[in-house]
C-alpha cells in the first residue's frame, strides 16, 4: 500500500471478525481473527481496538492491541498477542474458534521505514515485541539489516525470542531472572548491541520506562529512535482524549497529543518522558499558557542543529533521519 | 412503514433525534471514518472554550461497572481553531452542528455565544454549565440556580435570535427542577440532561486514587436510571420545554426510554467509545422499536410515560400530584 491511495482506502474499518483460534504462547495468548479489510490495510506498528464482554457487557471501553501479524488465508487474518491480566483480556482468552468479535482497525500511525538499506535495531520489552516482527519483514523488504534486542522479567515473558533468533541478523535476549539470555534489562545491552550491529536506526516497543531509557541512550549515541508507546486508551479512534502525552512538535511547541491517532509511534526525542502524567507548564493550553506564548516556543533540547533539522524533515515525510542523510550515516562514539 | 423520526431543535427541523453527546465525538471528524455524520440528527461538539486548553494530567480515565470515570479537563484548541477548522469541516460534510460552550466566567460564555452567532451554520448552542472537571470547583454554575440563570441570560442576550440555546444540567444537585426553572426563566430554549455524575475510584493495589485529577465524571449505562429520573421530573414540571436526553444510552431501546420520560432528542456519549458507529446503529434500532410498536411518529412517544390513562401499572413510583 502506498501513501498515494485515497483516505477511504487506508483508513480504519469497523468489522465483525470471526475468531480463527486462540492459543497460549508462553505467558501470553495469541488470537487470530478473520478481518480481511483490516489485514489489507495494515502497516507495522498499527493496532486494533476490540469490544469485550459480548452483548450487554458491563465493560464499556475498548481494549487496544498492537497487530502482530496479518496473513492472506481466509481472505485476510489479523493476529495479536495479549496478557490475560484483567477481566476484559481474560474474557478474550476464553474465546473459541467461530466466536465473533467487533474490532476496529488498523488504527494509529505506523512505524516509518527508511528509504535506504540501513542497519536497524528492534528493541522489545515483554509482549511489546509483538509488532516488531511485521516491521522486521518490511525492513528486510527494503534490504535493511535487522538486529533484535528483546527483554522481559523471565524467559516465558520474552515474546518471539525464537523468531528473533531465526530471522534476525543477531538476536540478544535479556531477562531479569537470567532464565533466558543475559541477566539484566535490555538497556544494559543496548550500547554493546549498537556498537556491534553498527546501528543506524532504533525501533522500540514496550513499557514506558523502557522506552524512556532507550530514547535516552539513543540520544547519547545520536541515533534516531522510533517508539511505539503504551498509553491506556478508551476508544482507540481519537474521540475520548484519555491517551494523551506531552510531545514536542516540529514547531518546538509541546502539545498534549493523543497516542491513538497522533501515535502510537513517535520519534523518541519528541516525547517529554519526564513529564508524562503531568501537564508541562509550557504545554499548549496549559494554565497561563497564553501569557507565556509571547515569549516564543520551547526549543527541543539535546540534538545538534543539523541532526535536529534532519530529524524534523524526516518527521514530516515519515522517513527516519538516518535514511535521509547522505553518505555514511554518522557513527556514534561509544562509552560516552 | 417507516416511522417519522423528525424532531425540532428550536427553529431547525432535524431528520431524526439521535445526536452525539458533547465530549464523546470531538468535532465529528474521527467518527466520519465510521458513520455518515450528515445522517444523524446533529453533532454536538466537544465543549469549546475561548482559549486553548491542555486539560488534566493522565490517568484521565477509569473503567467502572457498566460505566467509566473521566477527568479530561476540557482539553481543546479554543474558539479560534474551532471556527477556522472544525465548524467549516462539519458544514462541508452536511452535518448539523450543535456547539457546546464552556467558560470560567459569565462573560466568557457570552463572548463565545457572540463569536458563534457571527459564524454561519451553527444549529444550536448547548451551554455546558455542569462540567464537574473544571478546576475551579466554586464555579460549577449548574449547582446554583442563580449562577446557572446568569450564564444562560448572558448567553441568550448575545446569541443570534434564531439560534436556540440549550442549558446542560448536572444531576449532582438537590433539586434539578429548580435549576431547570431558573435556566428557562433566563431564556433557555431547551434543556440538555444529564451531564456526568461526580465519582471517584481507588486502585486497591497501589492504594491511591486511579485518576490523576482524583475525581471524574461518571457516565455509561450505570447512570441511565438517573437520567430517566431527571428527565421525568423536569418534564413533569415544565412540559413544554424541549429536552435533549442523555445518560448511558447504549441501544435504541434505551433511547426510547429517555423519550418516554420526556426527551425529544437523545445524545449518545459513552456508547461511542464502545462502538464508533453507535449513533447510526441506535438510530436503526430506534426506528425498529417504534415500527414494532406500530408508532407512526416519534412525537407520539415523547413524554408518553407521563400519561396516566395508560395501564395503571408502574405509575406510582415517582411522587406527583394526583
Amino acid at each position: 500500500m502506498t501513501a498515494g491511495e485515497p483516505e477511504s482506502e487506508s483508513g480504519p474499518l469497523q468489522v465483525r471478525g470471526t475468531v480463527l483460534n486462540v492459543r497460549k504462547v508462553d505467558a501470553y495468548h495469541a488470537i487470530t481473527i478473520v478481518a480481511p479489510g483490516i489485514a489489507a490495510r495494515f502497516k507495522p506498528g498499527q493496532f486494533v481496538a476490540l469490544a469485550v464482554g459480548g452483548p450487554d457487557t458491563s465493560m464499556v471501553l475498548r481494549r487496544t492491541f498492537s497487530i502482530y501479524d496479518v496473513r492472506p488465508d481466509h481472505g485476510g487474518t489479523v493476529e495479536f498477542v495479549f496478557a490475560a491480566g484483567g477481566p476484559g483480556t481474560r474474557w478474550l482468552a476464553e474465546r473459541r474458534a467461530r466466536d465473533v468479535l467487533d474490532l476496529t482497525g488498523p488504527l494509529g500511525r505506523p512505524f516509518p521505514v527508511p528509504r535506504d538499506p540501513v542497519s536497524c535495531l528492534l528493541v522489545g520489552g515483554g509482549y511489546g515485541s509483538a509488532p516488531l516482527f511485521a516491521l522486521a519483514d518490511r525492513l528486510r523488504e527494503r534490504r535493511c539489516s535487522v538486529d533484535f534486542l528483546l527483554g522481559a522479567a523471565s524467559g516465558d515473558r520474552v515474546f518471539g525470542a525464537l523468531t528473533a533468533r531465526r530471522t534476525g541478523r543477531s538476536a540478544t535476549i535479556t531477562t531479569v531472572d537470567g532464565s533466558l539470555g543475559v541477566r539484566g534489562i535490555v538497556t544494559d545491552m543496548l550500547g554493546q548491541v549498537i556498537h556491534e550491529a553498527r546501528t543506524d536506526v532504533i525501533y522500540a516497543c514496550g513499557p514506558m520506562p523502557m522506552l524512556r531509557q532507550v530514547t535516552a541512550l539513543a540520544r547519547r549515541y545520536d541515533i534516531p529512535v522510533q517508539v511505539a508507546v503504551e498509553e491506556s486508551m478508551a476508544c482507540g479512534v481519537g474521540v475520548c482524549m484519555t491517551c494523551v502525552l506531552p510531545v514536542v512538535g516540529s514547531d518546538g511547541i509541546t502539545r498534549m497529543v493523543r497516542s491513538c491517532v497522533d501515535g502510537p509511534v513517535f520519534r523518541g526525542e519528541q516525547v517529554r518522558w519526564d513529564d508524562i502524567g503531568t501537564i508541562p507548564f509550557d504545554a499548549f493550553g496549559a494554565p497561563g499558557w497564553e501569557s507565556r506564548a509571547r515569549r516564543g516556543p520551547r526549543q527541543p533540547a539535546g540534538h545538534s542543529g543539523a541532526s535536529q533539522a534532519a530529524s524534523r524533515a524526516a518527521g514530516q515525510t515519515g522517513q527516519t533521519a538516518a535514511a535521509r542523510l547522505p553518505g555514511p550515516v554518522r557513527r556514534p562514539g561509544h562509552g560516552s | 412503514m417507516a416511522p417519522d423520526l423528525r424532531t425540532r431543535l428550536g427553529n431547525v427541523e432535524l431528520p431524526n433525534p439521535i445526536l452525539t453527546a458533547s465530549g464523546c465525538a470531538s468535532s465529528g471528524r474521527e467518527l466520519a471514518q465510521f458513520i455518515d455524520v450528515s445522517r444523524i440528527g446533529a453533532i454536538v461538539t466537544k465543549s469549546v472554550m475561548l482559549a486553548p486548553r491542555a486539560g488534566r494530567p493522565t490517568p484521565r480515565m477509569a473503567e467502572t461497572s457498566s460505566g467509566m470515570l473521566n477527568s479530561i479537563g476540557l482539553q481543546g484548541p479554543g474558539i479560534d481553531a474551532f471556527l477556522q477548522r472544525d465548524l467549516p469541516w462539519l458544514l462541508s460534510r452536511g452535518a448539523r452542528a450543535v456547539v457546546s460552550i464552556a467558560g470560567h466566567t459569565v462573560e466568557e460564555y457570552a463572548e463565545l455565544a457572540a463569536r458563534l452567532s457571527d459564524a454561519a451554520g451553527v444549529t444550536a448552542l448547548e451551554v455546558n454549565i455542569s462540567c464537574p472537571n473544571v478546576e475551579h470547583r466554586g464555579q460549577v454554575f449548574a449547582c446554583d440556580a442563580t449562577d446557572a440563570g446568569a450564564v444562560i441570560a448572558a448567553v441568550r442576550a448575545r446569541t443570534r435570535y434564531d439560534i436556540p440555546v440549550f442549558a446542560k444540567l448536572s444531576p449532582d444537585v438537590t433539586d434539578i427542577v429548580a435549576i431547570a426553572r431558573s435556566c428557562v426563566s433566563a431564556g433557555a430554549d431547551g434543556l440538555s440532561m444529564i451531564n456526568t455524575l461526580l465519582g471517584m475510584a481507588i486502585d486497591t493495589e497501589t492504594m491511591r486514587p486511579v485518576l490523576a485529577g482524583l475525581t471524574g465524571g461518571l457516565s455509561g449505562p450505570a447512570i441511565r436510571p438517573v437520567a430517566v429520573r431527571c428527565i421525568w421530573q423536569v418534564r413533569e414540571a415544565l412540559p413544554d420545554v424541549p429536552i435533549i436526553g442523555m445518560g448511558g444510552v447504549m441501544t435504541g431501546r434505551d433511547a426510547l426510554e429517555l423519550m418516554l420520560a420526556g426527551a425529544s432528542m437523545v445524545s449518545i456519549g459513552t456508547a461511542i467509545f464502545h462502538d464508533p458507529s453507535a449513533c447510526a446503529r441506535i438510530l436503526r434500532e430506534l426506528d425498529d422499536e417504534l415500527a414494532r410498536r406500530g408508532i407512526e411518529r416519534l412525537s407520539e412517544v415523547v413524554g408518553l410515560a407521563h400519561e396516566m390513562k395508560t395501564s395503571g401499572r408502574a405509575k406510582g413510583n415517582v411522587s406527583r400530584p394526583a
